[in-house]
């Protein structure tokens, strides 16, 4: 750190701004680039968002459509070559689909329910938290204690239970992933939220009659912002992973939207017969999203830690 | 301290209350139960008659309160598919799944707690970076993707160990076990190494925290300015001030194993209630749905409750705290 500070400084007065104070959103993107290992992760995060946005340009076949398919070509290992000439770098599925492209459409699925359901929860479960914090009395007992009765049980079972009740398909996934992250949300938020509001500038604002919703929304929350970042960060690689164990255990995602953990699954009735690239390469896409965005995620925990040793 | 334990098990007891009004709602609100029981050719008469006979025609809170009263029984219906009772199913298959449980946290303590405690006492060296390291993987991998590694590497490329089944079994106070045979012990070996890595991060973490914040103590350094042995300091000084957080953790985790089990059993065809569980989902088997879910309720609850009461037991401080 002490080797940084120079250029900081030296950097400074050619911001727009006259005070030499860095902003702290410059401090933490500065820090945030002192790790290599999180601008990796960032950077192939950045990839797979991109390559799941625009598989339906860059994949070689569109998996789902059947008049591209050929039962012919099924279970083919990596580099071979179709009947009409295409090469199946990652080898084909029992359908004869090529294992690239669905991939590349996998990843779609597994990444828009992750990170909407994620989004989601964060917006439930924050502004539950936040209200707690700021209402007090029953209001907050009667939140926390869902919260803490919800969180004693582990996440898969929450989910197994909800996904009993309703059956499987995409939007009840992501609704039992939601139900099973917020109420992480809702402690997180309530617990910054509890320092937060003691402090002067919510006095401020309560002495000049500022309205209760302005406060929380407009105060409040801004301020409690940089660990619940953190969270949601942490939170999507979560549900991206348990929608795909979901997924594996049949009780996701239908058939006809295939994410990686439904991928996974239909590879592994032909991994004890040696043929591994069906079940192997979607392993690897999810392994390496999850990896990468842990990095991430891990560095800007420490980076937003206001109390990290410096 | 008799007034914090019945408050205690009384939360604990509208707990189970509460979730057996949920699981009630979902499955009898949510979805309902005359699509599937009725043939789809049945006439209205015949409905009108299932419906009457199943009670379904009745006020939800009358027909909750038989459902209830069945439960407190230990009557949940029949199993669609196996038509046996659905709890004396489930309890057939549970003496499997404790049995994975079971090996997965022992596996844990053995191998987390020499690590954790390496990576504490020498944090610089190589072996334990990549231990923590390690241990960050076996974090935010989810557990069925580590289980198809195992099974492609141990059991197709090498051979080693077989990748299904329970394998031979020998009966002890009149339930099957497969650790007693030789075969068993193959078996039983890949799956609870697979449902153990979480765990194995987790207690290895917790120890290696737990040294670090130990050591630095004055009764350490009195401890060994008294010239004890290095040994008897780490031992007895450091382990025994750090047992009480693993202790919870690992009786928090043995729930968490139980539920995890869902995904190990499906991998490796275990024939424990995770995989009965799932298997029932799938075919819709309600009463089956249904006992899984109210038992592992009370299973949770309870475990819950008997960590708090060890906890206590434990660590004075916190018993004075509650009393005060």
């Amino acid at each position: 750190m002490t080797l940084q500070t120079p250029i900081a400084t030296a950097s400074a007065p050619t911001s727009s701004r006259p005070s030499p104070v860095e902003t702290p959103l410059r401090r933490v993107l500065r820090e945030f680039a002192s790790s290599h290992l999180a601008l990796l992760g960032l950077f192939v995060l950045g990839l797979i968002v991109l390559l799941a946005l625009f598989a339906p340009l860059i994949a070689p076949q569109n998996p789902y459509d059947l008049m591209q398919l050929d039962v012919m070509d099924g279970r083919l290992p990596p580099g071979s070559q179709s009947l009409n000439g295409m090469t199946f770098w990652l080898g084909t599925d029992d359908q004869g689909r090529d294992m690239l492209s669905g991939i590349l459409y996998g990843l779609r699925i597994s990444l828009t329910v992750g990170v909407s359901s994620a989004l989601i929860a964060a917006l439930v479960g924050a502004s539950l938290g936040l209200i707690a914090a700021y209402a007090g009395g029953r209001t907050e007992s009667t939140i926390m204690r869902i919260v803490d009765l919800q969180l004693s049980f582990p996440s898969i079972l929450v989910a197994l239970m909800i996904l009993a009740f309703l059956g499987k398909g995409v939007m009840n996934v992501a609704l039992a992933l939601i139900i099973v992250e917020w109420a992480t949300y809702a402690r997180t938020s309530r617990g910054t939220a509890l320092v937060e509001r003691r402090k002067e500038y919510i006095e401020a604002a309560e002495c000049l009659v500022v309205p209760r919703w302005r406060i929380l929304f407009k105060h409040l929350l801004p301020n409690c912002l940089p660990p619940l970042i953190v969270i949601a960060t942490v939170q999507v690689a979560r549900a991206i992973a348990l929608e795909a164990t979901l997924s594996f255990l049949g009780l996701g995602v239908p058939v006809t939207e295939p994410s990686l953990g439904l991928l996974i699954a239909n590879g592994y009735q032909y991994m004890l017969s040696g043929k591994f690239w069906i079940s192997f390469y979607p392993g690897i896409a999810l392994l390496v999203t999850i990896v990468a965005i842990n990095l991430v995620g891990d560095h800007l925990r420490d980076v937003l830690n206001p109390r990290r040793p410096s | 301290m008799i007034g914090w334990l019945s408050r205690r098990v009384l939360q604990a007891l509208f707990v189970v209350l509460a979730m057996t009004v949920i699981v009630f709602i979902g499955v009898n609100v949510i979805g309902d139960p005359v699509e599937i029981l009725i043939p789809p050719d049945a006439d209205q008469a015949e409905r009108l008659r299932v419906i009457a006979q199943l009670g379904l025609d009745k006020p939800l809170w009358e027909q909750y309160v038989s459902f209830l009263s069945g439960a407190l029984h230990g009557d949940f219906g029949k199993s669609f598919v196996f038509s046996e009772p659905a709890l004396q199913v489930i309890l057939q298959r549970m003496p499997a799944t404790l049995e994975l449980a079971i090996c997965a946290v022992l596996l844990a303590i053995v191998i987390g707690i020499p690590l954790g405690l390496y990576a504490g006492l020498k944090p610089n060296s190589i072996f334990a970076k990549t231990a923590m390291a390690g241990s960050i993987l076996g974090f935010s991998l989810p557990s069925f993707w580590v289980g198809l590694l195992l099974i492609m590497v141990f059991a197709v490329q090498l051979g080693w160990l077989p990748s299904s089944g329970r394998g031979e079994t020998r009966a002890l106070l009149g339930i099957q076990w497969s650790f007693l045979t030789l075969d068993g012990l193959s078996h039983l070996a890949l799956p609870a190494l697979n449902l153990a890595l979480f765990k194995v991060s987790l207690v290895m973490r917790l120890v290696r925290a737990g040294v670090r914040e130990v050591l630095p103590q004055e009764y350490i350094k009195f401890a060994r300015a008294k010239g004890l042995t290095e040994r008897r300091v780490i031992f007895v000084h450091v382990l025994k001030n750090i047992m009480i957080p693993v202790v919870t953790v690992i009786g928090l985790e043995f729930g968490s194993t139980i539920a995890f089990s869902v995904v190990t059993e499906s991998i490796f065809a275990w024939p424990g209630m995770g995989k009965l569980i799932i298997d029932s989902i799938n075919m819709l088997d309600r009463p089956m749905i249904v006992a899984y879910l109210i038992l592992i309720v009370f299973l949770f609850v309870t475990i819950n409750l008997i960590v708090d009461l060890l906890y206590t037991a434990l660590d004075p401080r916190v018993r004075l705290d509650s009393e005060g």
